[in-house]
């Protein structure tokens, strides 16, 4: 399968991006790690006349902690958030999703900023940023905006960004004492798009739940918060039993079609399922 | 068409490209590398896998013009002055190939992996050949004849 024809720039500033993007307006589509992209544009479900290719932007790409958050650049790479040694010993819930996205070789070109602006309801990191509250920096015409991921994630393959805006990248609270987070993925093979999976975060001080967060991937038109299950934690004391009723109200957020992959019912009780193994593992990683 | 230059098995290329060109059909079509399969054409199956700059990657997921200033290994650069690689010497040793249409991007995938660890468990070698599919071994010789080519290149 060959893609239609394109023109192709590659930056290697974010400002030369930014004018290119204006230069070709509503022809141009930005290309990062490009392995949802290529595909479209190789079934010719996507021909934009004109490419930018963020690779070559260096800017875009790392890892750091600052200022009380931690930032990820738009263009780093799956793999190299799953070997990041930050990530694996502070942000759980990132380190147990960015190990189970498509497969390892996906995960060598895939990037954070792609994956959110492609906003794939089976996305892995929709459902993870929603349940971390992450905020996005998008770059345009008009200077730099901050988007919550809520804000961001419209509908299927749909998000807020204008012509023009780059995602640029993600951020997300550094963690705090007794917090802990978890994603549990049902997928048939590596590689495969989830039949259904469970992002949470949680908080608990002083023998309470002071924060929750809970995102599902795969089972609706976009990712879902599971808001009702969110308020449900929030004061609980986090045992079995309040485990239990959020994840059935987690269940109940859920609007899965059926596929390939399961029914409705199935992935629905899967929801359940995960949401109750995610929160449990969370829990123990919050400690007492 | 834009002008690229890419280093292939050590050997630099300059290749009038049309952006659309895939990196695959670059090392097949224009560079007659034909080691290089094309398995699925759908980013799954990992056929296509080559090493861009040392990664692997599916080269039918990668257009040519961005492997710009890049290396590419293909299976035609494993072998190093008539001496096999040690992993492909492994995958002779331990019989990890039937019908060796996914062989070339195993043994890139294998070669990236050892390069890292060069003792991988068994686990680690499952994990790490994940995106390479073979529909005939069962994947239980692949996983010998990597942690051969492992042993191979610990004592070297």
């Amino acid at each position: 399968m060959i893609p239609g024809q394109f023109e192709y720039h590659a930056p290697s500033t974010l400002d030369e991006a930014l004018a290119l993007l204006a230069e070709h307006g509503s022809a141009a589509r930005v290309l990062a790690g490009g392995q949802s992209l290529i595909p479209l544009m190789k079934l010719r479900l996507a021909s934009p006349g004109v490419l930018v290719d963020l690779n070559g932007v260096g800017e875009l790409s790392g890892i750091e902690e600052a200022d009380g958050q931690l930032r990820i650049g738009a263009m780093t790479r799956h793999s190299a958030l799953e070997r990041s040694e930050l990530i694996a010993s502070r942000y759980p819930l990132i380190a147990d999703a960015a190990a189970v996205i498509a497969d390892p070789l996906v995960r060598n070109r895939g990037t954070t900023g792609g994956s959110l602006a492609h906003a794939d309801p089976a996305g892995d990191l929709g459902s993870v940023m929603t349940a971390l509250g992450a905020e996005v920096g998008v770059a345009g015409p008009g200077g730099e905006r901050s988007l919550s991921i809520d804000e961001l994630l419209l509908g299927p393959f749909m998000t807020t960004l204008d012509e023009g805006e780059i995602l640029t990248e993600v951020r997300v609270s550094q963690p705090t004492d007794g917090s802990g987070g978890a994603y549990e993925k049902l997928e048939r093979k590596v590689g495969d798009f989830a039949t259904a999976a469970v992002a949470v975060q949680i908080t608990r001080s002083n023998g309470s739940c002071s924060a929750a967060g809970i995102g599902l991937t795969a089972v609706g038109p976009t990712t879902i918060r599971a808001s009702e299950a969110e308020d449900a934690l929030l004061g609980s004391n986090l045992d079995d039993d309040a485990l239990r009723a959020a994840a059935d109200l987690a269940s109940a957020a859920s609007e899965p079609a059926a596929d390939l992959r399961g029914s409705e019912e199935y992935k629905r009780d899967m929801v359940r399922v995960l949401t109750l193994r995610a929160l449990r593992r969370a829990v123990e990683r919050a400690g007492g | 068409m834009t002008q690229i230059e890419v280093t292939v098995n050590g050997a630099a290329q300059q290749v009038d490209v049309e952006p659309r060109l895939l990196l695959v059909h670059l090392i097949r079509e224009d560079l007659q590398l034909t080691g290089t399969h094309i398995g699925c054409d759908t980013t799954h199956c990992g056929a296509c896998t080559v090493l861009l700059d040392g990664v692997p990657v599916k080269s039918c997921t990668v257009f040519a013009v961005q492997a710009n200033g890049s290396e590419v290994t293909t299976v035609e650069g494993l072998e190093q002055d008539g001496e096999l690689h040690p992993v492909q010497q492994g995958f002779t040793e331990e019989h990890g190939l039937q019908c060796g249409f996914c062989t070339p991007g195993m043994m890139l995938t294998s070669v990236a992996l050892l390069e890292q660890n060069p003792d991988p468990s068994e686990d680690e070698v499952r994990q790490a050949i994940s995106g390479n599919l073979c529909r005939c071994t069962g994947y239980v010789n692949i996983v010998k004849s990597v942690q051969h080519a492992g042993r191979a290149m610990r004592e070297a």
